[in-house]
């Protein structure tokens, strides 16, 4: 069953009418200059959308991950840099201090967390490995005297270097297991610790509104009592944090998508071509199906993968599959939309050039589509043959 | 204090709007419906009277059953309970005769303040806030766009061609606002969440204590005998500038009685 509650629905409708409202008016400037659209980001605060899926008691809305789904969904279809920035603020911020972090922990951290007046990174990428933990990972952290002192470089990090980012969480190499394997633990740190740097926005390709930098630290010490969670259980903790964040950026990507598909409705209406509206040819009629059937089918695959995961039950071959043919939906329709939208969408004035720019990453970020194919095939037991 | 703010359901103005080729009455089915939007300012200025002074605000509406979503949104925005009107008898009602329903309903829920939208998107009569002052014998405070509490005096800005005038009046008293005057929340999940939970009173015309000759089509003090789609805009008038673009540009405004 695929169809939203009425709650569900109202928050879709009310997240759709923000983005056209707030969002849509002045993001196409924000993304021009690479500017964080910290306005947006205050009003998405107080409409409660970071703390949708945490608990009230910590400031949160008491909803659920996908709740979230349905937010980040809308935004993406007008913009997907503040949809990225919501995202990666609760599924790899907010949620692992929720999930795995100690009473104390989330005290302090969740209800700045969950009011958006403080976002969370996740630093989990280096510059030497992403999807090839603990393989590439060079960050260490090691106790000494209380404190744990870290050292490594982080790359790629969403939210790490805005004005309200507050804290980090950082995988990290704490030592050895038994059997000679490096043991990986996460470790909070907060913004403006000594010996941790942030460096620069880097020039991006697309999601050009959204923070994104390389983290440094150099003998970063920061209390023991900052340890998320258990020692050692980091890798078993960003598993679950990626399994997750795999649905809500397909729901990113069919936002996305969607977005291809509600702007060329309207350009093809209004762009006249040998005596008609563009729309009136079946060679735009048929690419527009075909992008509306991606979308829709996306859809589906996200909302079935949101609903095992809400149900408890194993999700982690449905989530690649939702990442995989959403990210490639994404993709496909902002190619499509371009070519409808002919010279003008090579023009940053119409958004379909800001969605092209904005769908590559898509089939990169949160576990290649190479990553999702390996998890798929390995939930199909081909990894054992 | 118990404030009440009255709101409407109309079709989206985004959307196609057609009358009912039967009665020549606004065809609800035909268009999705949404929240007046004068009328989301009017609960937005509700919500922050009650948060600076305390009290409750109950939103009213009269319309069909679906109607009912734009109770929810209100709820979902912030208010505490709801009376939702309705009744096929209240069917093509005028201004007039809602003015009355809405009236009578007041008086039986009781109010120290009515709030509401200075006009519908739908009809634009604009006359419902005074009918509604009149018929309850309360102060009327229309055009506002700021509202000031103070004890049982409430000071409005008015807003006209010039400027403003600053009206006084005392509670009870009925508010109307225009768009100028604040900026409507979102609502957020949880407020949508705890809407469903919120108290709804359905009220008939029975119920409500309506005179059956007061309301509905028949009561209607005008007709709609004949309706026919608005003519499609006019093609421009081009002005060529041969060294007189200015005059012709004057002239052609003059015409139009714009200058």
């Amino acid at each position: 069953m695929h169809r939203l509650s009425d709650e569900y629905e109202a928050l879709r409708k009310t997240v759709e009418e923000f983005a056209r409202e707030v969002v849509a008016p002045v993001i196409g400037d924000l993304y021009e200059r690479g500017e964080f659209p910290y306005a947006i980001v205050r009003q998405m605060g107080e409409m409660g959308l970071f703390g949708l899926p945490i608990p009230e008691e910590y400031g949160g809305m008491g909803g659920d991950y996908f709740a979230l789904c349905l937010a980040l969904e809308e935004l993406a279809r007008v913009d997907s840099s503040v949809s990225i920035t919501l995202e990666a603020a609760v599924s790899l911020g907010a949620m692992p201090i929720y999930r795995f972090g100690t009473p104390e922990q989330r005290e302090k951290w969740l209800p700045e967390l969950a009011s958006g007046r403080m976002l969370g990174a996740f630093g989990l990428t280096e510059p030497g490995g992403g999807s090839d933990v603990p393989g590439g990972m060079r960050t260490t952290a090691t106790l000494d005297g209380g404190e744990w002192v870290i050292n490594g470089t982080k790359a790629f990090i969403t939210n790490s270097g805005t004005d309200i980012t507050g804290v980090v969480g950082v995988a990290a190499i704490t030592g050895r297991t038994e059997s000679g394997k490096p043991e990986i633990s996460t470790i909070l740190v907060p913004s403006g610790t000594p010996g941790f740097t942030v460096s620069k926005k880097y020039s991006k390709v697309g999601w050009s509104a959204s923070d994104t930098r390389e983290l440094s630290f150099s003998d970063c010490r920061v209390p023991e009592a900052n340890l998320l969670g258990e020692r050692g259980r980091g890798y078993a903790q960003f598993l679950q944090t990626l399994d997750e964040g795999r649905v809500a950026i397909a729901a990113l990507s069919v936002g996305l998508a969607q977005g291809c598909v509600d702007e060329c409705l309207k350009y093809v209406r209004e762009r006249r071509a040998f005596g008609h509206p563009i729309g009136h040819y079946q060679a735009i009629q048929f690419k527009i199906a075909d992008m509306e059937v991606r979308a829709h089918t996306a859809r589906l695959a996200y909302y079935h993968a949101a609903e095992k995961m809400l149900a408890g039950e194993p999700f982690k071959k449905e989530a690649a599959i939702a990442k995989l043919v959403s990210s490639n939906a994404a993709m496909d329709n902002a190619r499509d939309a371009t070519q409808v939208f002919g010279g003008y969408g090579f023009m940053n004035e119409y958004p379909v050039g800001r969605f092209y720019r904005d769908a590559k990453i898509l089939e990169i970020g949160e576990g290649t589509s190479e990553v999702q194919r390996m998890l798929i095939a390995r939930q199909l037991g081909l990894a054992d043959l | 204090m118990n404030i009440v703010v009255c709101v409407k359901q109309v079709p989206d103005t985004a959307t196609e709007r057609k009358l009912r080729s039967d009665d020549n009455t606004l065809d609800r089915d035909a268009a999705d419906g949404v929240v007046n939007e004068l009328d989301e300012y009017a609960v937005e200025e509700a919500l922050r009277l009650k948060e600076a002074h305390g009290g409750e605000v109950t939103v009213l509406t009269m319309g069909p059953d679906k109607a009912a979503d734009t109770i929810r949104k209100a709820l979902a925005m912030g208010a505490d309970k709801a009376v939702h009107l309705v009744d096929d008898a209240l069917h093509g009602s005028d201004a007039l005769s809602t003015s009355y329903a809405m009236a009578q309903t007041l008086k039986k829920i009781g109010f120290d303040l009515v709030i509401l939208g200075s006009e519908s998107t739908d009809a634009r009569t604009g006359v419902l806030a005074a009918m509604l002052a009149e018929r309850l014998g309360v102060a009327q405070l229309t055009l506002a766009n700021k509202v000031e509490v103070e004890g049982s005096a409430v000071t409005i800005q008015r807003v006209t061609d010039y400027g403003y005038d600053k009206v006084q009046g005392s509670l009870p008293a009925v508010i109307s606002v225009v768009e100028k005057i604040n900026e409507p929340r979102y609502p957020s999940f949880k407020g949508i969440m705890a809407a469903k939970k919120k108290p709804v009173q359905k009220l008939g015309a029975a119920e409500a204590e309506l005179a059956a000759d007061q309301i509905g089509l028949g009561a209607a003090w005008s007709e709609v005998t004949e309706a026919a789609a608005a003519p499609p805009r006019a093609a421009g008038t081009v002005v060529k500038d041969e060294g007189d673009g200015g005059v012709k540009t004057a002239d052609f405004l003059s015409s139009k009685k714009f200058i």
